[in-house]
């Protein structure tokens, strides 16, 4: 799995050495054009930036206000008897907003279940298949400056929704 | 994402009131300020990096190539994008560095793809259906092997960290062909009203 990971890792500085020597061959001036490239980038991110904070003022404060705890009894309530733990809703939830908040509560469902239960597994598959919806719509469309983001916003929270109950059925079904 | 942001927030503040819990709300949004601070500085870096390298790509003329070799596989989804389009190749980048775990490239070759997918968009302002797509495909997260998870579960000492690879796999294609079918579904909804 290492060696893997890190065959991949070469991709990227194999990608570099092949643009600059290929850009050199054909006789463009590769450092010239980097930089005029490069250039662009700290505006793009400025206009990014407004976005970025508005997600991450949302994800803090559900955190910290205790709402997001209150939401996490209400659904171990209701899915208790159904066997579906209360922590694939804290991942469920927390994923589309942050990643750096959903491994925290990873490790902490790893800490407090142990590595192979059930529950870490469902999580595990969660985490792995998920992604931080919320973050990426906000970078993706502040990028460009797009404002009217019509129906993106249900359909990638509808194929989250999917995408959690896909793993807990999978999960279930394979142990 | 108005309704979305406003339910939230003032559900926080409600939470933080009722729960005596203000000071712990007010230090959090200090930390969001900081936390997005520091994610675009990350952002500034490498997304600069790969502006830059990509420039090249256009400037040598290889990217235009490269776009019409990888467009038999992308336009069987992105139909509009025209051919030798540099969009295709940033598309198919980023996709990759998805399939690959590349993560911190992943972000950079995005903002580069809607980019190129902005100059393709007649409404400035408003989302195309191409770069619906795009995130949908990218919020799905088609990920080969989640070396995250993988890592983190050998490292609290599991007796099998890679039992969770099929699954994940299983998981992450059911839901990318899902979210990709609820896009098309939204789409002839929205187009039958419109």
């Amino acid at each position: 799995m290492e060696i893997l990971q890190q065959s991949f890792q070469y991709l990227i500085p194999l990608f570099i050495l092949f643009t600059v020597a290929y850009g050199f061959a054909k006789g463009t001036p590769v450092y010239e054009s980097f930089v005029s490239g490069a250039k662009e980038g700290i505006g793009i991110i400025m206009g990014i930036f407004p976005y970025v904070l508005a997600i991450f003022i949302m994800v803090k404060s559900f955190q910290a206000s205790g709402a997001h705890d209150f939401f996490k009894a209400v659904f171990a309530a209701a899915t208790g008897p159904l066997g579906l733990p209360a922590e694939v809703f804290s991942i469920g939830l927390v994923k589309p907003m942050s990643n750096a908040a959903a491994l925290g509560i990873f490790t902490e469902i790893l800490k407090t279940h142990g590595p192979d239960s059930y529950t870490s597994t469902i999580a595990a598959v969660i985490m792995g298949s998920a992604e931080t919806t919320f973050y990426v719509i906000a970078v993706y469309l502040g990028s460009v400056g797009i404002k009217k983001s019509r129906f993106l916003v249900p359909v990638c929270l509808s194929a989250d929704l999917v995408g959690i109950l896909v793993a807990v059925v999978v999960v279930r079904l394979l142990f | 994402m108005n309704v979305i942001w406003m339910v939230l927030v003032c559900l926080s503040v409600l939470f933080a009131v009722l729960g005596g819990r203000i000071d712990a709300f007010t230090k959090a949004l200090f930390e969001a300020g900081k936390a997005a601070v520091e994610v675009c500085l990350y952002l500034v870096g490498i997304v600069s990096l790969w502006l830059g390298l990509t420039k090249i790509l256009e400037d040598c003329g290889v990217i235009y190539k490269m776009s019409n070799f990888f467009r038999p596989v992308m336009s069987l989804l992105f139909r509009n994008i025209p051919p030798g389009h540099p969009a295709i190749t940033n598309i198919t980048l980023n996709l990759l560095a998805n399939v690959l775990g590349i993560g911190n490239a992943a972000t950079p070759l995005g903002i580069k793809a809607m980019e190129d997918l902005q100059t393709l968009n007649d409404k400035p302002d408003t989302v195309s259906f191409e770069m619906m797509l795009f995130i949908v495909i990218n919020t799905a997260s088609v990920q080969l092997i989640p070396f995250t998870v993988i890592g983190l579960l050998a490292s609290y000492g599991s007796q099998n960290p890679n039992r969770i690879m099929l699954p994940t796999f299983i998981a992450t294609v059911i839901s990318a062909i899902t979210a990709v079918g609820i896009l098309f579904l939204f789409k002839k909804l929205y187009d039958r009203n419109a």
